[in-house]
């Protein structure tokens, strides 16, 4: 079974007494140490896709297994534990708690799986090493760079462990240097790997990506394997 | 559990420190209630502590007899007096009274002359065992001996006060005063007791009693009261029943008829005294009370606005993982938290106003403050906190977390 596995899922609201159709019908599967990009223009469902994958949100319809665990019928509770253990997230705003520091924010997400202090604290320090952040820990988000700041936020997405990361637009708040660095950073991760969802729509972070899927209204356009140049055109 | 409290607590702490002056403004209302309370309480507490002393003082076997009339007699012309024979049968009929002695007030006139200093003073007459019965001990001079009332001797025991009032040298022993028109000797000066209740137990002259009956005229209308001390073996009870027992034949009271007499023990004037002080303490803690429930309203008040303010925290929270107990336990912990170092600051400085009030007023004894009242502050302000805490909590664990992580 695939790591990821969603099944016509649809994602419909009510926007006044018109119905948005932001997913209809999206079948698709994820491998682990797969490295997917989705694209699209805004409102193509991109978003949606993800917070749904991240288990932020519920669709109206379809089906979602992941990591061999069916999500659809998990009570808040039990969605938040999943969003703690199998996944981690990285923002285009970074999202880090603007009144802790660097190696705080690491920790903050071990609480919520009751990893006692010191050993959370080894295992923060351990991924903010990762990201290259070792002499920042102590720093406040606001005393750090843009890039610095998404490298906390990835080192806190790496901390648990989690079976994917998902990242919403990563570098979309950043400039082309540090864009560079982060990509970097995520190539490197990919090796090592990890499971990598990005959401994007700027072709150089796409490229960097095995895997290219290109979402129009709410429907997977196109499925391209950049890696063996095969594509799979839907509709 | 423990593990998300102990958590919660240390974030609860991190963000009141964080907005160190708006947590002094948001908890400012309970600790002004808390303070109010605590200052209240140690006032009237010391208060009490010390009636309480003083009662002790006046030994806690002695029992008082008056005649009691009630108000519908009263209206229709008729007294009820206590006369000498009640006190011999009294007397004669009761077993385990110590000493019993008679009192009589001077109703005519108060006033005492020593050559020019003329005072005003609480004029007794009594016998010789009222030094028992009242605890009064001479420092100088002699008590009254029952001789002196046996033959009606004009002399007199007076307090220091008296003393002081009527410029008498340090030992007024055989000196003489006027008292309503008769001279009298000063046999005795008696050692100074200070106050109870605002009433100078120094300012007081003892004269015999039969001396004191002789000048008051008309001894058929004589109204005394008794005062008798219960033997330290008997039970002070049982003596109050049999008293009341004697009393009512001998003043033939009959079965289902009020006493027109009555006995106070000095338990029975504390448990009064008692009684007024918890009446002013719940009546004031009441007021106070309300304005912590304004605190707490205040604290309510902030905790949703901090809300608000963290919506996209909450989100960020709830995106890698945090559950609803999670969240709610943060934002209760911090109401809880915030309300009970409002209490504590309270309780400090309640303690140190009523500390304050107390020094201030002369007479006035030092404040108290009873561990009960501490906790009560305590428990109190940490229950406005979870009373006006839950809400603002149950808000935010409730946030959606997209919608929160959306929040501008």
């Amino acid at each position: 079974m695939s790591l990821i596995e969603l099944q016509d899922i649809t994602k419909f609201y009510e926007m006044g007494e018109q119905t948005v159709r932001a997913l209809d019908g999206i079948s698709i599967r994820i491998e682990k140490n797969d490295y997917v990009a989705f694209i699209g223009s805004s409102g193509s469902g991109k978003s949606t896709m993800l917070n749904i994958l991240g288990c932020l949100d519920r669709p109206t319809s379809g089906r979602y297994h992941l990591n061999e665990q069916n999500v659809e019928n998990l009570t808040p509770n039990e969605l938040a534990a999943i969003r703690n253990q199998e996944i981690g997230f990285i923002f285009q705003s970074f999202n880090l708690l603007p009144r802790a520091t660097a190696l705080h924010n690491v920790m903050q997400p071990l609480i919520y799986r009751n990893v006692r202090w010191g050993k959370r604290k080894a295992m923060a320090m351990e991924a903010l090493r990762r990201v290259n952040l070792a002499d920042r820990v102590h720093h406040l988000p606001n005393q750090l760079s843009g890039g610095q700041r998404q490298r906390v936020a990835i080192a806190r997405a790496l901390v648990t462990n989690p079976s994917i990361l998902l990242a919403d637009e990563p570098t979309g708040n950043l400039d082309s240097r540090t864009t560079a660095e982060i990509m970097q950073l995520f190539d490197e991760l990919h090796r090592e790997g990890h499971t990598l969802i990005l959401v994007t729509h700027e072709d150089e972070i796409a490229r960097h990506c095995k895997r290219i899927v290109e979402m129009k209204d709410g429907r997977v356009h196109r499925d391209i394997n950049t890696v063996t140049a095969d594509a799979q055109v839907s509709n | 559990m423990f593990f998300v409290i102990i958590e919660s607590t240390r974030s609860a702490m991190a963000s009141i420190f964080a907005h160190g002056f708006r947590s002094f403004l948001t908890t400012l209302g309970i600790v002004i209630g808390v303070a109010s309370v605590i200052a209240v309480i140690s006032l009237t507490q010391g208060l009490r502590a010390s009636v309480g002393q003083q009662f002790s003082a006046l030994g806690s076997n002695s029992l008082t007899i008056s005649a009691y009339t009630p108000l519908q007699d009263q209206m229709q012309g008729r007294r009820a007096r206590l006369t000498p024979d009640d006190l011999e049968m009294i007397e004669r009929r009761v077993d385990g009274v110590a000493s019993i002695t008679p009192l009589l007030y001077a109703t005519r006139s108060s006033q005492i002359r020593y050559g020019s200093q003329t005072t005003f003073s609480q004029i007794m007459g009594t016998g010789y065992a009222y030094r028992e019965v009242g605890q009064f001990y001479v420092q100088l001079g002699r008590f009254l001996a029952n001789s002196d009332n046996d033959t009606r001797r004009r002399v007199a025991v007076i307090g220091d006060a008296v003393r002081r009032n009527l410029n008498l040298p340090e030992n007024p022993v055989n000196e003489y005063v006027e008292l309503g028109g008769e001279w009298f000797r000063i046999v005795g000066l008696l050692e100074p007791k200070g106050d109870i209740m605002g009433f100078n137990q120094d300012d007081i002259v003892l004269v015999p009693f039969a001396t004191m009956q002789s000048i008051q005229g008309n001894q058929a209308q004589t109204d005394i009261q008794i005062q008798l001390r219960v033997s330290d073996d008997a039970d002070v009870d049982a003596v109050v029943r049999r008293v009341e027992a004697v009393l009512r034949s001998t003043r033939g009271i009959e079965q289902g008829q009020r006493d027109d007499f009555q006995i106070q023990t000095p338990e029975q004037l504390m448990a009064t005294v008692d009684n007024v002080i918890g009446m002013v303490t719940i009546v004031l803690g009441g007021i106070v009370s309300i304005s912590l429930l304004v605190g707490g309203i205040g604290i309510m008040n902030i905790m949703l606005v901090s809300v608000t303010e963290r919506t996209r925290e909450i989100g960020i929270c709830k995106a890698i993982g945090a559950k609803r107990h999670h969240i709610l336990l943060q934002f209760l912990i911090e109401a809880v938290v915030l309300s009970l170092l409002g209490g504590m600051i309270g309780v400090a400085l309640g303690y140190g106003l009523g500390s304050l009030v107390a020094a201030n007023i002369p007479g006035f004894p030092p404040a108290a403050v009873p561990l009960w009242a501490v906790m009560l502050a305590l428990g109190f302000s940490g229950f406005v906190g979870v009373l006006f805490g839950i809400l603002p909590a149950g808000k935010a664990a409730n946030l959606d977390p997209i919608d929160a992580l959306r929040y501008e």
